[in-house]
C-alpha cells in the first residue's frame, strides 16, 4: 500500500475532532444521568447511582413518559409503514414522466423545505376550524408524513437511478405481468433500500417535535413530553431519560442493521449462482 | 413487503388494461397517495394560513374577516425587522460553519477512505448521535457550556482564563454551536453523495496535467460538488430559518428569530398574527431557495 499523504493525517484529525464534537455532549449527559441522589445538572458527580433512572419509572415523579413513549412508538410505526408504501409507489410513478409530474415534484420539494412550524400551524388551524379534534393519530400523523415522505421519495429516486432495467425486461420477456414484475423482481431487488426508507420514516417521526406541536392534541408524544420536562424539571432525571432514549434508538438501528445483514447473507447464499457453475 | 393494489393485473387488451398501460394514468395512480397526502397536509394548510393571516382575533378566539391589520402591524413594527435580521444572521453563520465542516468531512470520507466498508462504518459513526432526540441533544450542551460547565472548568484549570466565560451558554455563540451540531450532517450527506459520483479519472487527469492538490480542489472537485453543496445549503438554511426551539433553548429565551415570533403568537392564541408572520417567513424562505436553485437543476441531480 502506498504511503498516506500528510493531508490524510490532518483530515483524519479533523474528522476525529468532528466526532468528538458530535459525541461529547451526549456522553456528558450519559455520565451525568448516573449522578447520586444529591447530584445536580452539572459536574461534579455527587456519587454514582441509578436513582434518576428509578425516578423515571415512577409515574408521579415525572409526566406521562411511558404513555407518550407508547404513542410515539405506535405513531412511528404507522408513519414508517405508510412512508414505505407511498414512497415506493411514488418512486415507481416518477420513473416515467407523466402529466403533472413536475408540479408534484415541486410540491415534494416544498414539503421538504417548508418550516415545520408552518405545517403544524396550518394543519392545526384546519382541524380546529373544521370542528375536528386534533389527535396524534390523525392530524399528527398527516403532519409528520409531509416530512417523512419527501425523504422516502428522495431515497427511492436514488434507488431507481441505479436500478438495472434489464431485469424487468427479462421478466416481461418471459411473460410476467406488470404486477408480477414488481412483486417478484423489483421489490426483492430494492428491499434493502426499503429498510433504509423505513428507518428514516420511523426515526424522523419518533423525533419530530415542531410538526407535532399543534397537531398532537391532548395526548403528548415523547418529544413533546421531553419539551415539557425541560421547562419544569431541573433534576438529572431528564438526563436519565436522554440516556434511555439514546439506548433505545441504538437498539432500533441495531435491529435494522441486523435485518439488512441477514437479508444480504440470505441473498448471497441463495440468490446468486456465481462461482458454482462449471469451471 | 408493501402491497400494490393500484397495479393489480388487468387483462391486456381490455379497457382498464389499456388505460393502465397509459403512462399518465399509471403514473397518477401510483402517485395519488403521495399527491393526496401533500394536498391535504401541505397545500391546504398553507392556503389556510394565508386565509387566516387576514382574520381578526380577540383575546380568546379568532374570527373570519378580511383586514390588513396583521400585516400592517407586522410590517410597521421595528421588532419584525430586528428579528428577521437576527434570523438571517443565524442562517448565514450556521451555513458558513456547516459548509466548511461538512465539506471537509465529506472530502475525507470520499477521497481518503479507500474501502467502501470503512466509508459506511465511519459514516454510520457520524449518524449515531442523531438517533437521540433533538431536544435532548440541545440540553446536553448545558452541562458542557454552563458557568460551572466542563468547558469553563477545563479552561480555568489550564490557566487560560481566570473567571468563567459567561458568553458560552445562553448567547448567540451557543445558538450557532447547537445549529452546527444539529445540522452539519445535512451538509455532509449530499456533498459526500456528489463527491462519490465524481469520476476518479478526472482527478488523475488534473494531477497528470500538473495541477497541485489545491488547484484540483478548486478547479475540479468543488465545481463538480456544486449540486451537493446547494442541496445541503438548502437543507441547512431552511432548517435554521424555520427553527424556533433551538433558539429558545440555547439563547435562554434571550434572542428571537422569526420562528420564535410565530411560536410566541401561537402560545398567546394570536393565530392570525402568527399566520401573517408565517406567510412572510414562507415567502422569505422560498425566495432564498429560489436563489439557491438558480445554481443547480435539482430535478436533474436526483
Amino acid at each position: 500500500m502506498d504511503r498516506r499523504p500528510r493531508s490524510f493525517y490532518l483530515l483524519a484529525a479533523f474528522f476525529a475532532l468532528f466526532l468528538l464534537f458530535l459525541y461529547g455532549p451526549t456522553f456528558t449527559i450519559a455520565i451525568l444521568s448516573f449522578q447520586g441522589p444529591e447530584g445536580g445538572l452539572t459536574f461534579p458527580m455527587r456519587g454514582v447511582s441509578l436513582h434518576w433512572f428509578r425516578d423515571l419509572f415512577e409515574q408521579q415523579a415525572v409526566g406521562d413518559i411511558w404513555g407518550s413513549f407508547g404513542r410515539s412508538f405506535t405513531l412511528g410505526l404507522m408513519v414508517m409503514v405508510t412512508t414505505v408504501i407511498v414512497s415506493v409507489m411514488g418512486g415507481l410513478a416518477f420513473r416515467k414522466r407523466f402529466a403533472g409530474s413536475g408540479v408534484l415534484f415541486y410540491m415534494v420539494v416544498t414539503s421538504l423545505v417548508i418550516p415545520s412550524i408552518l405545517v403544524s400551524l396550518g394543519v392545526g388551524l384546519i382541524f380546529s376550524q373544521s370542528g375536528l379534534d386534533v389527535h396524534w393519530a390523525t392530524s399528527g400523523f398527516g403532519a409528520q408524513l409531509t416530512w417523512t415522505l419527501p425523504f422516502g421519495l428522495l431515497i427511492m429516486f436514488a434507488v431507481f437511478n441505479r436500478f438495472d432495467k434489464s431485469y424487468e425486461e427479462a421478466a416481461r420477456d418471459q411473460g410476467a405481468t406488470a404486477w408480477q414484475t414488481i412483486r417478484h423482481v423489483v421489490l426483492p431487488i430494492i428491499a434493502p433500500s426499503l429498510i433504509g426508507v423505513a428507518l428514516f420514516g420511523f426515526t424522523l417521526s419518533y423525533d419530530e417535535f415542531a410538526r407535532t406541536l399543534l397537531t398532537a392534541g391532548s395526548h403528548n408524544t415523547l418529544p413533546l413530553e421531553i419539551y415539557g420536562m425541560t421547562t419544569n424539571v431541573t433534576t438529572p432525571v431528564i438526563f436519565a431519560l436522554g440516556t434511555l432514549t439514546t439506548a433505545f434508538s441504538l437498539a432500533v438501528i441495531g435491529v435494522f442493521l441486523a435485518t439488512v445483514w441477514t437479508m444480504n447473507r440470505r441473498r448471497a447464499r441463495r440468490g446468486s449462482d456465481a462461482g458454482q457453475g462449471m469451471v | 413487503m408493501s402491497a400494490h393494489p393500484t397495479t393489480s393485473p388487468a387483462a391486456p387488451g381490455s379497457l382498464p388494461g389499456a388505460l393502465l398501460k397509459n403512462r399518465h394514468v399509471s403514473g397518477w395512480l401510483l402517485a395519488s397517495p403521495l399527491g393526496l397526502v401533500l394536498a391535504v397536509f401541505l397545500l391546504l394548510p398553507i392556503a389556510m394560513i394565508a386565509v387566516v393571516s387576514f382574520w381578526g382575533a380577540t383575546e380568546f378566539s379568532i374570527y373570519p374577516d378580511f383586514q390588513w391589520d396583521n400585516y400592517a402591524f407586522l410590517l410597521s413594527s421595528p421588532v419584525t425587522y430586528k428579528v428577521f435580521l437576527n434570523t438571517f444572521k443565524y442562517a448565514v453563520l450556521t451555513w458558513i460553519f456547516t459548509l466548511g465542516i461538512g465539506f471537509t468531512v465529506a472530502y475525507f470520507l470520499a477521497f481518503h477512505i479507500r474501502s467502501l466498508t470503512w466509508q459506511i462504518a465511519l459514516f454510520l459513526l457520524c449518524t449515531i448521535p442523531f438517533w437521540t432526540s433533538n431536544i435532548i441533544r440541545m440540553i446536553s450542551w448545558i452541562p458542557f457550556l454552563g458557568r460551572n460547565g466542563i468547558a469553563n472548568s477545563t479552561l480555568m484549570s489550564m490557566g487560560v482564563i481566570d473567571a468563567p466565560l459567561d458568553w458560552l451558554l445562553y448567547s448567540d455563540f451557543s445558538v450557532i454551536l447547537a445549529f452546527v451540531h444539529l445540522y452539519t450532517l445535512f451538509m455532509v450527506v449530499p456533498i459526500f453523495n456528489s463527491m462519490m459520483r465524481i469520476d476518479r479519472a478526472l482527478i488523475e487527469a488534473a494531477y497528470d496535467a500538473g495541477a497541485t492538490g489545491f488547484q484540483t480542489l478548486t478547479n475540479v472537485i468543488i465545481p463538480l460538488c456544486k449540486p451537493g453543496i446547494m442541496i445541503g445549503s438548502i437543507f441547512v438554511v431552511t432548517l435554521v430559518m424555520g427553527d424556533f426551539i433551538t433558539v429558545r433553548f440555547m439563547s435562554g429565551s434571550q434572542s428571537a428569530n422569526v420562528g420564535r415570533l410565530i411560536s410566541n403568537d401561537i402560545a398567546l392564541l394570536q393565530y392570525p398574527s402568527a399566520a401573517a408572520t408565517a406567510v412572510i417567513l414562507l415567502i422569505t424562505v422560498l425566495m432564498v431557495i429560489g436563489i439557491l436553485l438558480r445554481f443547480v437543476d435539482i430535478r436533474k441531480e436526483l
